[in-house]
């Protein structure tokens, strides 16, 4: 399985996406954010970060880069895009996801590890963790907090596109529901806050994002037939 | 030579006559100087360029004979002090680059980017030297914090560091902070980064080559920052306020871009010389390149990207404008780097040449508006012996037992105190602030004894902290630097790691003051022995002068970047007691020393008497003795004891493992003295109870006191002194209150 790291200008997290993938031993390449051609890849990955500095608005210039118009090209094929942190941003901005990311509510940055409800684990993204299941992955934005109108969230509820929580009571930024991930209807879309990619060994403080990865993996297996067990 | 380009700009004549010069900094006896090395009176552009050459901040002119004393050598050094940031071989091809500087006076009038910029510069004279930055640390001192400018300023300047290094990408890994009165309406902040290099990659700042083309990259030049380096090198005063335009203004978006060109162009080889635009922008850059390669330089002034209309040659030159870089190519490579730079959409200019004349000229609309002998610029500045003397105070402070008061029976009340004490409480507020995971290399976290960065590929890691009690060294200076230094092994050492080198940034008061300069020499003094004895030589760092206050100097404080190596990631060491039943062990002798303690400022508002002691040689035994026995792995936790002693030390292992403690301190000494006073050379150890014996033994074999005194069990603090009840509480209860302490007060 083939996955691409897109790199905007300000991508920081790439580095981090790169390494978890290799980490579960597939091939994965940096794309640029003026390539014109993803369809070598199976998944894609909209790494963290503060893509043209945030300016304007997190995303708002990212989603007119020309490798956007790839992205929702291969979403419409039905292949994986992921997107962590100001990748979910991006995502919001580019219409791929339901949504919007705002200002945390207690306007500050915040970084730190963060139990998280698995809402949904029937997702190409999630398959490899239990439902309900509390994980430790760590959060790193200023702007994270959650936004749709009740309707959206209606509609998140009753299509299962809410894939994870911030668990109990720990919502650290103000998202509506404690949101802390969401996929489009059809589930080939994920967009999350907090950094699987940064929580691969317990070295560095948690490896239940390991899961994340394996997950896709494993539902892109079975796409092609060879399902198996991360 | 053009004498006049604008009608605003004094004339020589004027300059001279009128002693414009004064206003920036430069004395009747150096502009007579200047006028001879000119063989003519100086015009504007060439005073600028000439005050800020001299200015503290860029020539050292008075801690030259200070920094003469640290020891700048060793086996493992690449690279000490002079360029942009020393280098430390680390075996395997790799060297670490680090170097800390200081953002004082423009964090004092405006906070965010005061500190942000501190940030932005310091990255730059790492990747400048062809290092990936992997972490940054900071040291930060302000006023008391129930102080509202005080909160203002803390607020802010955790803000700006926040908002530069999360959005460039690199983590913030570790720090201290300090509160005292002292610090009020100066605070201090230290920026510091650690890079990584492979050892074929070093570059250097030098303007090689005659004939080679110069070439501008970064955003274009404004006027912000103009005579940055000669506001750093003044005391802060009522006018400070009004020198907000010296303060610049920092794009972390632009740097990580610049950074990325950066590291892209010297990776392809191609560059033969490379400075960052830092104090007094283009003009430090180009003299100091040209300088180092014993050549001169042109440079063309209208080539030079300008972001305002109708800008001089003199603010194109004193420009502070943030994220530029200076590098020299072959003319064959100019096509090459430009297409780097292309690609990262950032603007390369070419603005110069090289040339064999030993001379700065400066060329502006068809003129040559400048012509200065680089010699002079960079190596020329006088050098002042600064009257030196003890202040009448500090022979008369020895006699203080600072052991003597009244004994406090509330223990487990007075370890509440202390624990929210902002200086002590922990932290948090400030670090989840800062992306401290990014590039997840970050193996120890903020809030330990220091911060562990692996490097990928090996199972190596560099292990990083910044420490200094200015109390301490206030009380005296030669102690308080041993002290600075040693206190930085020990925290190295408890995370696991071999100490390699220092970067040292000293604040001080104003230099001109006899007794502010006496602590500059015995401080320095202190930490030079501390670094020959711990070898830990010092390959670079930054003065920062003139940091004073309506009641006048801050305390000296010469803070310590240390930087080490742990040999396998197995040998990582955190603070935090790791399991029931494991014994603990405090190692090294307790005295009542409560000079600059904590105790001694939460109960009394002040720092009197002497500091404790130190003996470098029994520390030295103490850090080879623990780390070979973390090496070998018989030990579970270590912790440095310092501010608070014993108390806070155990107070922070339970919080940071989230267990208890059942400890018994067998003692001469008053419960209250055992319990908070900061001797030296301590460090609390745990270990599984099949280890402990192997692990006494083995630092008893190297005459280190030591003494099993109790064992990690239950959800409690619980501390008897001689058989005695004196601490017990729950763990939850002191993690509230040290965790509350800092989060309460910025409400």
């Amino acid at each position: 399985m083939k996955f691409a790291v897109l790199v905007f200008p300000g991508s920081n997290c790439d580095i981090d996406c790169f390494k978890a993938v290799e980490a579960i031993g597939e091939q994965v390449e940096y794309v640029w954010h003026t390539t014109t051609d993803l369809s070598g890849f199976d998944a894609i990955l909209v790494p963290g970060g503060f893509s043209y500095g945030d300016y304007l608005r997190c995303g708002a210039i990212s989603r007119f880069a020309p490798v956007m118009n790839e992205v929702k090209k291969a979403a419409d094929e039905g292949k994986f895009v992921l997107g962590i942190c100001n990748g979910f941003q991006i995502l919001t901005e580019a219409g791929l996801l339901p949504g919007a990311l705002i200002r945390n509510n207690g306007l500050k940055f915040r970084c730190h590890q963060t139990p998280l409800e698995v809402v949904n684990s029937a997702t190409a993204f999630t398959n490899q963790y239990s439902q309900g299941e509390v994980i430790s992955i760590p959060i790193a934005h200023g702007e994270g907090n959650y936004y749709c109108d009740d309707e959206t969230l209606a509609k998140l509820q009753a299509n299962n596109q809410i894939v994870f929580r911030y668990a109990g009571d720990t919502n650290p930024n103000g998202s509506v529901g404690n949101i802390a991930g969401v996929s489009n209807e059809r589930g080939n879309v994920v967009g999350m806050m907090p950094h699987p990619e940064r929580a691969m060994d317990q070295l560095f403080g948690s490896e239940d994002g390991k899961r994340m990865f394996t997950s896709i993996l494993n539902a892109w297996r079975e796409q092609h037939g060879a399902a198996v067990n991360g | 030579m053009a004498q006049q380009l604008t009608a605003k700009e004094p004339t020589a004549e004027q300059i001279a006559d009128q002693r414009i010069y004064t206003q920036f900094g430069v004395t009747d006896y150096e502009y007579e100087l200047i006028c001879g090395f000119l063989g003519r009176k100086p015009n504007y552009t060439e005073i600028g360029v000439f005050s800020v050459m001299w200015s503290e901040h860029c020539s050292y002119k008075n801690s030259k004979p200070i920094l003469k004393k640290f020891p700048i050598t060793g086996p493992r050094v690449l690279m000490g002090p002079g360029e942009g940031a020393g280098i430390v071989d680390i075996g395997d091809n790799q060297a670490v680059v680090f170097k800390i500087e200081s953002h004082n006076h423009p964090s004092a009038v405006e906070p965010y980017q005061g500190a942000a910029t501190g940030v932005g510069g310091i990255i730059r004279d790492i990747f400048s030297m062809g290092a990936r930055p992997v972490a940054l640390l900071n040291s930060l001192r302000f006023g008391r914090l129930e102080n509202d400018r005080v909160k203002y300023l803390f607020e802010n300047v955790v803000s700006g560091i926040a908002g530069y290094g999360n959005c460039i990408g690199i983590p913030t890994v570790a720090g201290e902070v300090m509160f005292d009165e002292s610090y009020e309406g100066n605070p201090l902040v230290n920026a510091m980064c650690v890079g990584l290099i492979d050892h074929d990659k070093i570059q250097r700042g030098v303007a090689k080559g005659v004939g080679n083309p110069v070439f501008y990259v970064g955003p274009a030049t404004g006027r912000d920052g103009i005579h940055g380096a000669t506001f750093a090198s003044v005391e802060l005063s009522e006018e400070s306020e009004e020198k907000r335009t010296a303060v610049q203004v920092g794009d972390p978006f632009m740097e990580k871009l610049v950074m990325e060109a950066t590291l892209e162009l010297i990776d392809s080889g191609i560059v033969l010389g490379i400075q960052d635009m830092g104090a007094a922008g283009l003009t430090c850059s180009s003299a100091e390149m040209a300088s180092k390669a014993g050549n001169g330089l042109e440079l063309y002034l209208d080539e030079v990207p300008q972001r305002e209309t109708d800008m001089t040659p003199y603010e194109m030159m004193l420009s502070e404008s943030q994220e530029r870089m200076l590098f020299v190519v072959e003319p064959q490579h100019e096509a090459q780097a430009k297409e780097i730079f292309d690609r990262w959409g950032i603007i390369c200019a070419k603005v110069g040449k090289v040339t064999d004349d030993g001379r700065l000229r400066l060329f502006h609309k068809g003129e040559e508006v400048a012509d200065m002998p680089v010699k002079a610029l960079v190596d020329e500045c006088p050098v002042y012996e600064k009257p030196s003397q003890e202040p009448a105070s500090f022979a008369a402070s020895a006699s203080i037992d600072t052991a003597d008061f009244a004994e406090i029976t509330d223990l487990t009340g007075a370890l509440e105190k202390v624990l929210a004490s902002p200086t002590v409480a922990s932290k948090e507020w400030v670090y989840n602030q800062y992306d401290y995971m990014v590039r997840t290399s970050t193996a120890v976290q903020p809030g330990s004894d220091a911060a562990v960065v692996t490097i990928d590929g090996t199972r190596k890691g560099l292990a990083m902290t910044t420490d200094c009690n200015g109390r301490y060294v206030f009380l005296d200076p030669e102690v308080g630097g041993k002290i600075a230094v040693a206190e930085a092994a020990r925290n190295i050492v408890c995370s696991g790691a071999e100490p390699l080198a220092i970067t040292d940034n000293l604040n001080f008061g104003s230099p001109e003051k006899p007794e502010v300069f006496w602590q500059l020499e015995k401080s320095a003094d202190g930490m030079s022995e501390a670094c020959r004895v711990l070898d830990t030589p010092v390959i670079g760092g930054n003065v920062s002068l003139y940091n004073e206050n309506t009641k006048g100097a801050i305390y000296p404080t010469p803070v310590i970047g240390m930087v080490g190596l742990v040999h396998d990631t197995d040998h990582i060491t955190t603070q935090g007691f790791k399991q029931e039943g494991d014994v603990i062990i405090l190692v090294g002798e307790t005295k009542a020393e409560f000079g600059g303690s904590e105790l001694q400022y939460v109960m009394t508002g002040e720092a009197k008497g002497r500091p404790p002691v130190i003996d470098l040689a029994s520390e030295k035994t103490l850090l080879n003795t623990v780390l070979g026995a973390i090496q070998q792995g018989i030990v579970a936790s270590a912790h440095d004891l310092s501010e608070g002693g014993l108390a806070v030390a155990l107070a922070e292992s339970c919080i940071s493992g989230r267990i208890g403690a059942e400890v018994n301190v067998a003692t001469e000494l008053r419960a209250d003295h055992a319990l908070f006073s900061e001797s030296q050379s301590r460090i609390l150890l745990s270990a599984k109870p099949e280890q402990a014996a192997a692990l006494q033994s083995l630092l008893s074999e190297q005459g280190l006191t030591n003494a099993a005194i109790g064992t990690v069990q239950g959800g409690s603090l619980t501390i008897n002194i001689n058989g005695k009840s004196g601490v017990a509480a729950p763990v939850q209860q002191l993690e509230k209150v040290w965790k509350d302490a800092i989060p309460c007060l910025m409400k």
